[in-house]
């Protein structure tokens, strides 16, 4: 009872903040939206028994991405907003409730292959972050060191992109040279 | 002995390529020499071969595999037997002759190396055609030859009816060519091969109509490689052609292709005697129908060209007959004398500066004094006057109709060779003797090149004594071909031999009495006959406005209404299309990223719908 | 009770909710912030299945989602202040380079 009671309270939060987000002229509003969204997202994770999962989406959404988004917006004009020419609104909202509907017409159909296995089903008595850590480290040892790797490459460019170096165009480099001989 | 064959066979192909690689070049006379020379190497070796072959040895050699596909095995194969080898004695021998003589006709052409190219690569088609020991060999040949016809009659091809009567030889041969393929593809049907041996040995199982398919459509094709009526408007015009053209293609070899046909399937003819009446009946009907044509023309060429076609119904009046011996001694002896008689006009012809029209000539004897001698020599043989080759010839397929109780077509052929007997020497008489007409034209005959006339006394010789060679020529083809049985009564045939004698004589005479005497008068052109004979029986007439004009007509209404209207406007409307759409989408590439989202969640959207409406029902 | 259809309907909305943010939006931030309500609806999808099947692979590729986002939104970001840098501008329709 208590999980219906949940499912729809953290459904109808989300879908109303996550509406927020894309519907807020305000950047910062939006990205509010998106964080509260995000918590009620791990909720879900939580309901579904994943523990780790949701710990891990709230660290690194609500806390490392947020963070991140805000520091980003830091460099931008926030106040100016960006005003925004969107044509053709009816095909925008057409499309977008014509996926909602064939998606939600799919997975609410019954699910044709009933007999599915179980490929890593959880074992008794292990815990979620114990199990998680199992797999990790066995079977999805080589994706997660790539993902390491990933990580990363992503830092170290996300470093370059925003540093002052970067002001120099690489392909304008010349000219920037012909510059500085110049003074 | 194999070596041989293939020196015969390949040797003219040889020229040909070497003469085509200066087809474009100004006149080289060694093009001519070292074609004639290996034409001439040609011959010698099928004289080798014509000694080895006999009873019981013939020369069957397998080239190498063509076509195997599935249970169609077809190989290129030749055969030198009774009767392929004389086709290729006489064929490489006239063509020989005609090589050296063209060095001499063609010396001002400035096409001269084109001319040998095409007149070896002939040859080697003609041989291709008799030598191949299966129908479609033999068929490849028949086109290769009726390709080089093309080429030929068209030789000058700046002239337009030069080109007409070219395109019109080729398209009434395939059309009679259609004939011919429904009967091979009826005899690959019924006996699943093409080889003659095994379609001879098997033909005897077949249904009799099945046969008699098969012999009327192969008939069909002889007759307009023969030029048979109604295919044989062709032949006259392809007289368009330079002479030694008409020599060696369109009276020795080619036209002969028709009666190869015949003789060479007699096994098939021999099974139905009434396709075979048929055929002797046409080839009766063409003899007159022709020969009175010939009366009639005052061209110099086309006399001789009608005279060829009405020497072609005699053989096939022998081949019908079932007298296929006689049939393949007629055209072996009507090769030499008419090949003879083309290459005098081609001398006059010269002489004259092209002129055609034998009422402008006359009196041409004491300027051209050997041709008038070659060509009174062949005109004699063709009216078929002892101790000549026409008289054993002609007269053997006179008494072979008889011994058929086949009245009426001896009659015909009778009256025949009394018309031949005239036409030819009312040619004769009108081109070398009587009033000297060409003088007051302002003419300058004068005769051929030495080496010409000297390249033409083999004709000659030949054409006097090749009857003499009649018994063993009997012999010799007889090992193959099946005997002709006379049953006539010994009197009967000097009875025969008396009449067909006294008509052809009587004919001459008539001929040399009238034109002695400056001719008919004017009376004469306008009696009806006279036009009617003149217009060739209104038959071209009547081609061109029964057939051509209304298949113009419908060509016309297809191309303007379906190709035009329907066909072309389908494709443009494809075109326009497409176009069209990639104008439109264009606009899709604005390099928008917004629209470029839009796009991608529409593609998103189509393909869940899809997904919903494919799914698989459960 | 609540079902898997339960949370793939919400994963379907939440996801059409991106895509609509995506088109719409022209602000490039806000089309990051579509992009994330995107990858978040898949996660669901992706651990309610996994779990509903008691199979613990759904969660593992949630994982890696939220690490792939976290790389994309360091990149992205990076991308879109040089952008801002050098335009003035994180206007959509200012990215017209491409136009051909």
């Amino acid at each position: 009872m208590y999980e219906v009671i949940a499912f729809y309270t953290f459904s109808l939060l989300t879908i109303a903040l996550f509406g927020v987000v894309v519907i807020s002229k305000n950047a910062l509003y939006s990205m509010s939206a998106l964080a509260g969204g995000m918590i009620f997202i791990a909720g879900f994770f939580f309901m579904l028994e994943a523990e780790f999962l949701g710990v891990v989406q709230i660290i690194v959404y609500t806390g490392a991405v947020m963070a991140l988004y805000a520091f980003g917006m830091m460099f931008f004009d926030t106040t100016k907003e960006v005003r925004e020419r969107v044509h053709a609104q009816k095909v925008i909202y057409t499309l977008a409730i014509l996926v909602a509907v064939c998606v939600v017409f799919i997975v609410s159909g019954p699910i044709v292959g009933q007999k599915m296995q179980a490929l890593y089903p959880s074992i008794e008595g292990v815990g979620n972050i114990q199990m998680v850590g199992l797999l990790l480290f066995t079977k999805y040892l080589v994706v997660f060191e790539l993902a390491a790797i990933m990580l990363l490459v992503a830092m170290i460019s996300g470093i370059l992109l925003v540093s002052d170096r970067m002001n120099l165009d690489l392909t304008l480099k010349d000219e920037d040279d012909k510059e500085r001989e110049m003074i | 002995m194999e070596k041989y064959l293939y020196i015969t066979l390949f040797a003219p192909l040889v020229g040909s390529l070497i003469a085509a690689f200066f087809a474009a070049k100004p006149k080289e006379l060694y093009t001519g020499i070292l074609t004639s020379a290996l034409v001439g190497i040609s011959f010698l070796s099928s004289i080798v071969l014509l000694n080895y072959v006999d009873a019981d040895t013939i020369l069957h050699v397998k080239m190498m595999d063509w076509i195997s596909v599935g249970n169609l095995s077809i190989p290129f194969g030749f055969v030198v037997d009774q009767v392929s080898i004389i086709m290729m004695v006489t064929v490489t021998f006239v063509s020989t002759i005609v090589h050296i003589y063209s060095i001499g006709y063609m010396e001002h052409d400035k096409s001269f190396n084109r001319f040998f190219s095409y007149l070896s690569a002939f040859v080697f088609s003609m041989l291709i055609l008799v030598m191949s020991d299966n129908f479609i060999g033999l068929f490849i040949g028949w086109e290769g030859v009726g390709l080089c016809s093309w080429m030929l009659i068209g030789f000058w091809y700046h002239k337009q009816s030069a080109s007409w009567a070219a395109n019109e030889a080729f398209i009434m041969n395939r059309i009679a060519d259609l004939g011919m393929l429904m009967g091979l593809f009826l005899i690959y049907w019924e006996i699943g091969s093409f080889q003659y041996d095994i379609v001879f040995a098997n033909i005897l199982n077949l249904n009799i109509n099945t046969v008699t398919w098969i012999g009327s459509f192969l008939f069909i094709g002889a007759m307009g490689k023969s030029a048979q009526f109604p295919f044989h408007t062709w032949l006259a015009d392809a007289m368009e052609g330079p002479t030694p053209v008409s020599a060696l293609i369109h009276a020795a070899t080619m036209v002969t292709a028709g009666v190869y046909l015949i003789i060479r399937a007699s096994d098939i003819y021999f099974l139905i005697p009434d396709v075979g009446y048929v055929i002797a009946s046409l080839g009766a009907f063409v003899a007159v129908f022709a020969a009175s044509m010939a009366l009639v023309n005052r061209d110099l060429k086309r006399i001789i060209a009608y005279s060829t076609l009405s020497q072609l119904g005699y053989m096939f009046v022998a081949a019908g007959l079932g007298a296929y011996w006689i049939a393949l001694f007629h055209l072996m002896t009507h090769a030499f004398f008419k090949s003879l008689l083309f290459l005098g006009a081609g001398n006059v012809m010269h002489a004259m500066n092209d002129e055609l029209d034998i009422k402008k000539m006359g009196g041409l004897y004491q300027s051209m004094r050997a041709t008038a001698i070659l060509m009174t020599i062949a005109s004699i043989a063709l009216a078929g006057i002892y101790p000549f080759a026409g008289f054993f010839s002609k007269d053997k397929i006179l008494e072979v109709a008889f011994n058929h109780e086949a009245y009426l077509l001896w009659f015909a052929l009778f009256i025949g060779a009394g018309m031949t007997a005239f036409y030819s020497f009312r040619l004769v008489m009108m081109v070398f003797f009587g009033e000297q007409v060409h003088k007051r034209l302002g003419f300058h005959p004068h005769e051929a090149r030495p080496f010409v006339i000297y390249a033409l006394t083999p004709l000659a010789l030949l054409s006097i004594v090749a009857g003499f060679l009649e018994y063993s020529f009997h012999a010799f083809v007889i090992d193959l071909l099946r005997d002709y049985k006379f049953t006539l009564d010994h009197s009967v045939g000097w009875m025969l031999i008396v009449a067909t004698t006294a008509i052809a004589l009587s004919g001459i005479a008539f001929a040399v009495y009238k034109y002695k005497r400056g001719g008919f008068g004017a009376g004469v052109e306008s009696l009806g006959i006279y036009k009617l004979l003149v217009n060739q029986y209104y038959i071209p007439q009547f081609y061109n406005n029964a057939i051509l004009k209304p298949f113009a007509a419908i060509s016309t209404f297809f191309w303007k209404q379906i190709d035009l209207k329907i066909v072309d406007a389908t494709v443009d409307l494809i075109g326009k299309m497409f176009y069209n759409a990639g104008g439109k989408t264009r606009q899709i590439q604005s390099g928008n990223l917004s629209s470029m989202l839009r796009w991608m969640v529409a593609g998103i959207a189509v393909m869940l719908v899809l997904a919903i409406i494919l799914r698989p029902m459960v | 009770m609540i079902g898997l259809a339960h949370y793939l309907v919400l994963s379907g909305i939440l996801f059409s909710i991106g895509l609509f943010g995506v088109m719409k939006r022209k602000n490039l931030l806000m089309l990051f912030f579509s992009t994330e309500i995107l990858l978040n609806a898949v996660n669901i999808g992706f651990v309610a299945v996994g779990r509903f099947y008691g199979d613990m692979s759904g969660q593992i590729f949630a994982f890696f989602i939220i690490a792939v986002a976290a790389s994309e939104v360091a990149v992205g970001l990076g991308l879109i202040v040089l952008w801002y840098k050098r335009t003035g501008s994180i206007d959509l329709d200012s990215l017209q380079m491409m136009k051909g």
